[in-house]
């Protein structure tokens, strides 16, 4: 796919060029230095800005019956509020503020890449893995703050005969370093997968309609147009599946198992 | 065998695992879509746990689709 794109010359317009991070304000993809502000940086800005715009706009002179911003606002809250409640309990209250931002920050990263010639800034590893990892860290942390050493009692749960435990303990503690890799790569594959097999459709509509007078492009078009709708959902429900298996795994480092 | 002939066929093998997949998607509708027939009042409460299963087995499957990329355009 990337060898017929490079046979265009310049650039080339392959399907995976679009996930190309390049700096914005002089220099190539070759000159990226730390402190280079790229379009990955500036879609990760608008998507920051949105979310907190439509927030503070949103309750600012919040009624009793709400108008459509303060609705979004209030949905958006309550969605995650209630997502907590259920799978945390009670005392994933104070976590609230990091689950309800990497939500926001997801299904904003999410959406943003559906807009065409935008830049998906959740389709590169490092960013979803920095958060998983994040996430793998703090809930750990938070674990042996609260259980203390007790802690490592979460990979042999309670009932379990004891000469089943050399075979349980290293596919839990396996199962358990397996999380932030899952979370991550799951988020990432997914983006990168959608938009790599949209651009590779999409590619189809103009050789096809060349070849069989316009006509024969509609059928990739359609095909398109319905890929496109599912990737709305499964950019809503990656950002869903991220915040709740993040939900899952403070729950089990808060009340183990 | 030469590389490039190497790795378009463990591309092709790798995604011989998405068969698995299709037939997990399945599983999970076809058992949201018979507990929702038995019991439609519990269709509200099962409808989470179904997208959260169908996004776990649809990463699966792109996993093994990046495995075959990862074939086909890193080595």
């Amino acid at each position: 796919m990337a060898e017929t794109g490079s046979q265009n010359g310049g650039e080339g317009h392959g399907p995976l060029q679009q996930f190309e991070i390049a700096p914005l304000f002089g220099g190539d993809t070759q000159d990226l230095a730390f402190y280079s502000f790229t379009n990955s940086s500036l879609f990760m800005v608008i998507g920051i800005l949105a979310v907190t715009l439509t927030l503070s706009l949103g309750v600012r002179r919040a009624q009793l019956v709400p108008t459509r911003l303060q609705s979004l606002a209030e949905i958006s809250y309550e969605f995650i509020a209630n997502m907590i409640r259920d799978n945390v309990g009670t005392e994933g209250r104070k976590y609230f503020g990091f689950i309800f931002t990497l939500f926001m920050f997801v299904f904003a990263g999410n959406m943003l890449g559906m807009i065409p010639y935008s830049f998906t800034y959740t389709s590169h590893i490092v960013v979803t893995f920095i958060m998983a990892a994040v996430v793998f860290v703090g809930v750990t942390v938070i674990g042996f703050m609260k259980h203390g050493l007790k802690f490592f009692g979460f990979f042999l749960p309670n009932d379990v005969p004891i000469f089943l435990a050399p075979l349980l303990i290293p596919i839990e503690v396996l199962s358990y370093f397996t999380r932030p890799v899952s979370l991550a790569l799951r988020l990432f594959a997914n983006m990168t997968a959608g938009h790599t097999m949209l651009k590779v459709f999409a590619s189809f509509v103009a050789p096809l309609g060349g070849a069989t007078f316009i006509i024969g492009g509609a059928i990739p078009l359609a095909l398109v147009t319905a890929l496109t709708g599912l990737e709305f959902i499964i950019a809503f429900l990656q950002a869903y599946v991220f915040t709740i298996l993040s939900c899952v795994y403070l729950h089990d480092a808060l009340h183990m198992h | 065998m030469e590389v490039e002939a190497a790795k378009l066929i463990g591309a092709g093998l790798a995604v011989i695992g998405l068969g698995g997949v299709g037939s997990g998607i399945g599983s999970i509708f076809s058992s949201m879509i018979s507990s929702g027939a038995r019991n439609p009042s519990a269709i509200a409460q099962v409808q989470g746990f179904m997208w959260i299963g169908f996004a776990l087995v649809e990463a699966v499957a792109l996993y093994a689709l990046l495995i075959a990329l990862l074939l086909l355009f890193v080595f």
